[in-house]
């Protein structure tokens, strides 16, 4: 599939897609950030922000605005023990990632920067790269806290590595494309029991469990926050943060749930398709072509579906004690790991019959 | 287990990154490392209040723990020295601020028993009843605590809203929500408002109800029982040892309640149910704040049945004066066994007003617990051994 | 031989109940009060501000003293009003100079309340007083006054509780009046025995006398000499014989007037 944003010469086309992924960038995660400050104030039976608004709408739409604002205008202090490049860099090589990996992820019929082949390898590469961000910034604080908790960080982001690498290889093996676009087109050709248009959370319900508790924890969100622990590591590798670097780390953390919700619908849950098998239609509304609508339509979908991922997570976020570290490895090294490999097997089998 | 660094076996590193340090080495001679000396606290977001805990780590399992308390000493026993009984009673309510009934009781026993007074009927249900109150309201606090330490964010705001609700009762007759002075030399100080105890039967219902949403939340989560079961188990022998009392006492499975044994107020006449637990770890010690939330809403129906039509309190010279000698009295706080031990010398003031606090021997036995155990089960066990800061340094 | 490590037990239906309990709590109403747009319903023996009715202090400084923090300071000083008739003793009165509470350093424990004899302090809900400087957290008495605007009155209280003495010493006041109006009125309905009537009417109408009869107090000359010499003062030696007089000649009186009705 084409991308919709190839129009003109090249320069053109990569400013354009340069401008709206940015754009995509910064906006989802407020939107993102603005659901966890309501759903987890509902659920812990308070109300969440309600002052801070955005012209007449208040009920707190303006909240995070007003926290950028305030942590831009904040003193930049680096601890004099701290490395002091390495510390100032942490932040942007964790956030950068999440900011690359939008250039593959497909919001709609032809949303998207470039359908690389080997998109899924690609995805999931640079994911990989936001754990050296948090090791940096563990290290060069010269803080115990801050080490401790990036060791921490280093065991679990590693063990959970694996199964989100498994969750997503059994979806590869099923649509038999790396290409994300691919494998959406290939959902919606997959028909469960050779009758039903069925989405890939369905036949591989185990993988889609494995790639969201795994996604859980590369993103160090509860039940999986250990190294970020507040009650007792402070704030783990961030601790030393403030201003617009603790910034860069939080919008790091709500563009990698952003990100990774993606990721995990475009793989199950059918992407860009309203219904199983029904794609976003294209029809001519006033002066904006069919392709366009459709794609409107499609990144309307698209949202919606991470949306509703990015609530499961806050759920659980409200809801669940932290995993101590070895609870937690001993589950992904003894349970997930096994399964995923497990899932592929029982997938890989599935394909040769079917 | 060796002390001092002079006991350790030592040795110079020689070159390389490190160079001239002092290690400890172990298992003969092999280095391991250096055990990393973590100070927690005095602030800190786990220890309730300016507790500080100096732990020596290896890795992450903490091999000596030693907790370091006075961070918050206001000299109130020298306090007691200079204030009469009414003023005494306004300042003890801030030891164990979660429960501050509890607090002035004793002190007006001690003196009632030292001047063979006779506290009228109403006025000792009422007691009886705003113990209970304080109990709720201290466990309640801890409930939400513990979860939020272990990461469970939720059940907190829960405890507080049940807070919330029982404050404002309390407020209704005592006119504070923490620290209520509500007790006097022989009875409370007024009697209680129009509505208050039908307003007290609603909320022990309501308490109870979601005592029951608590243990959904929290008692029967996986992740919570995998956290706390078998994590500071304490044998009750060692318990005993430590002078340790109250719902840490409790979960390790010995019944010792000075309700029980030695009933005061009106807790001889009614039927107290103390809830024990088996293996005296932090699962156990949870169990036990909901037990005994569920336990004391009972008795505080109880109390709404049978509380009589009477005087609330006793007329009292312009002057009190306790005559001569010694008392000790032991009460039943929310956390342990508070003792007052009051010496009189005939005065307004008392010659020595010595307190027992719970808190100050339930952490004693934290370095005996903290050996061995990680870092994040130190979290599991400060949250469940249940003190206040202002209870241990008085 | 390693032996394989434990495998975890496999979550089960607590997580999803503890899923369900966030979930129902937020789709009831939140219980939160938007503080500065609605204000708390406090009960009215809220402790949050004292207030001074400066007409009822008479210095007598039993808050000062019984403080446990001292932090009320007062000042006074002492007036001599003259007399009302010629003759009698001028008395002194103290005068308020300075009443002043330091709420910075107040407990809220309500013993200055509470020790007052003469009701010139009273709890107030009143809790918005925060200001930008601890000097101003001193309230003098103007202040005080004000907050007595914001004083409400006591709840009532709960069934069983004793009714309180001064409440009960007005509702007896009541009834015997209650009494005695009814017992003025009795005489004046026509009653069924004549003979009964005139006897009722005669003790009615000696007791109305008997209320009548006004004494002009003088000196005993007998009860005073004697008083003075067991060694009374001679202010106590005079009223006592004024009172003895008084009761003498109430007596014969009353006795004459009990000779003339029979």
């Amino acid at each position: 599939m084409e991308s919709l944003f190839d129009v003109g010469p090249l320069a053109l086309s990569i400013g354009i897609k340069l401008l709206v992924m940015i754009g995509f960038f910064l906006t989802a995660p407020l939107v993102a950030g603005y659901m966890e400050h309501k759903v987890l104030a509902h659920q812990q039976d308070r109300l969440g922000p309600m002052e801070a608004g955005i012209g007449p709408i208040k009920h707190g739409v303006g909240q995070l605005v007003a926290d950028g604002a305030k942590f831009l205008q904040k003193e930049d202090i680096i601890p004099a023990a701290a490395d002091k490049w390495v510390f100032a860099i942490a932040p942007g090589v964790a956030l950068i990632p999440a900011l690359v990996i939008l250039i593959v992820i497909p919001l709609g019929p032809g949303v998207f920067g470039v359908d690389l082949p080997a998109g899924v390898f690609f995805a999931l590469a640079v994911s990989s790269v936001s754990v050296l961000g948090v090791l940096m910034a563990a290290w060069s604080s010269a803080n115990k806290y801050s080490l401790m908790g990036g060791i921490r960080a280093a065991a679990q982001l590693i063990a959970y590595e694996l199964p989100l690498v498994l969750g997503a290889a059994a979806v590869v093996l099923q649509a038999g494309t790396l290409s994300l676009v691919g494998i959406v087109e290939a959902q919606a050709e997959f028909r469960l029991f050779g009758i039903v248009p069925m989405w890939y959370v369905l036949p591989q319900a185990v993988g889609f469990l494995l790639f969201y508790v795994a996604s859980l924890a590369e993103l160090n969100r509860p039940p999986f926050d250990m190294p970020i622990a507040d009650s007792e590591i402070i704030f783990g590798h961030m601790t030393e943060y403030t201003g617009i670097r603790y910034a860069f780390f939080m919008l790091a953390e709500y563009a990698g749930m952003v990100v990774l919700s993606a990721i995990a619908t475009v793989l199950f849950l059918g992407g860009w398709y309203i219904l199983p098998g029904v794609p976003p239609p294209a029809f001519d509304l006033w002066f904006i072509p069919g392709e366009v609508v459709a794609g409107l339509i499609g990144v309307g979908v698209t949202m919606g579906k991470i949306l509703s991922l990015v609530f499961v997570m806050i759920w659980f976020r409200a809801t669940f004690p932290r995993l101590r570290e070895d609870q937690l490895q001993r589950m992904s090294w003894l349970v997930l790991i096994p399964l995923g490999l497990l899932n592929i097997v029982v997938i890989a089998i599935a394909k040769v019959f079917a | 287990m060796t002390d001092t660094l002079a006991d350790r076996e030592t040795g110079v590193l020689p070159g390389g990154p490190g160079e001239g340090m002092l290690v400890e080495l172990r298992d003969g001679g092999d280095i391991v490392t250096q055990d990393m000396n973590l100070n927690i606290g005095p602030q800190h977001p786990a220890t309730h209040g300016v507790l500080r805990v100096v732990i020596d780590l290896d890795g992450e399992k903490i091999t000596r723990a030693q907790p370091v308390i006075g961070y918050m000493h206001r000299g109130f026993e020298k306090l007691a020295e200079a204030r009469d009984y009414r003023q005494i009673i306004a300042l003890v309510n801030r030891h164990d601020w979660l429960s501050a009934f509890n607090n002035e009781l004793g002190v007006c026993m001690a003196v009632e028993t030292m001047m063979e007074m006779e506290v009228p009927e109403r006025a000792q249900w009422i007691r009886t009843m705003f113990c209970e109150w304080g109990r709720i309201l201290n466990h309640l606090m801890f409930v939400g605590s513990f979860g939020l330490e272990l990461g469970a964010i939720t059940p907190v705001f829960f405890a507080f809203r049940e807070r919330e609700d029982v404050q404002h009762l309390l407020e209704s007759a005592a006119g504070g929500r923490l620290h209520f002075a509500y007790n006097r030399i022989g009875g409370v100080k007024e009697d209680l408002p129009a509505g208050f105890l039908q307003a007290s039967a609603k909320l022990t219902k309501v308490i109870r109800a979601r005592t029951a949403e608590y243990r959904d939340l929290l008692l029967g989560n996986e992740i919570f029982m995998a956290r706390t079961k078998g994590v500071g188990a304490l044998p009750p022998e060692i318990a005993m040892e430590y002078g340790v009392t109250g719902p840490t006492l409790h979960a390790t499975g010995v019944a010792e309640d000075a309700r029980v044994t030695q009933p005061y107020a009106k807790y001889g006449e009614i039927d107290v149910h103390v809830p024990v637990g088996t293996n005296g770890d932090s699962y156990d010690r949870f169990v036990m704040l909901l037990d005994r939330i569920d336990a004391s809403t009972h008795i505080i129906d109880q109390c709404l049945d049978r509380i009589p039509d009477g005087p609330c309190n006793v007329k009292l010279p312009k002057i009190v004066k306790a005559p001569e000698g010694q008392i000790y009295v032991r009460t039943e706080a929310p956390l342990g066994q508070l003792g007052y031990f009051l010496v009189s010398d005939g005065k307004k003031n008392p010659w020595r007003l010595k307190m027992r606090t719970p808190s100050f021997y339930n952490i004693s036995m934290i370095s005996y617990l903290l050996e061995g155990a990680l870092l994040s089960d130190m979290i599991a066990i400060l949250g469940s051994v249940f003190f206040v800061v202002g209870d241990v340094d008085r | 031989m390693p032996t394989l490590p434990k495998l975890p037990k496999p979550p089960q239906i607590g997580l999803l109940k503890g899923l369900g309990v966030t979930l129902k709590t937020m789709l009831t109403p939140s219980t939160t009060q938007q503080y500065p747009h609605v204000k708390p319903a406090l009960p009215p023996r809220s402790r949050g501000v004292i207030a001074l009715m400066e007409e009822n202090c008479t210095v007598c400084m039993l808050c000062a003293r019984e403080c446990p923090d001292w932090c009320i300071y007062i000042d006074s000083h002492k007036e001599v009003v003259p007399p009302k008739e010629e003759g009698a003793r001028a008395r002194t009165r103290n005068v308020l100079d300075r009443f002043a509470i330091d709420f910075a350093l107040c407990m809220y424990c309500g013993i200055c309340v509470e020790v007052c004899p003469f009701d010139a302090l009273f709890w107030s809900p009143e809790f918005e007083y925060s200001t930008y400087s601890v000097r101003e957290l001193t309230h003098e008495k103007e202040q005080l006054r004000v907050w007595m605007n914001t004083v409400p009155p006591p709840p009532e209280l709960d069934e069983g509780a004793d009714i309180p003495k001064e409440i009960e010493e007005g509702l007896k006041a009541a009834r015997k009046a209650a009494e005695q109006a009814a017992a003025a009125a009795a005489p004046a309905e026509p009653a069924p025995g004549q003979a009964q009537t005139k006897a009722g009417g005669a003790a009615a109408g000696g007791a109305a006398q008997e209320e009548d009869i006004h004494v002009e107090a003088q000196v005993d000359q007998e009860v005073f000499d004697q008083l003075i010499a067991e060694g009374k003062s001679e202010r106590v030696a005079r009223a006592k014989a004024k009172a003895a007089y008084v009761r003498k000649e109430k007596a014969r009186i009353r006795a004459e007037r009990a000779g003339e009705g029979s």
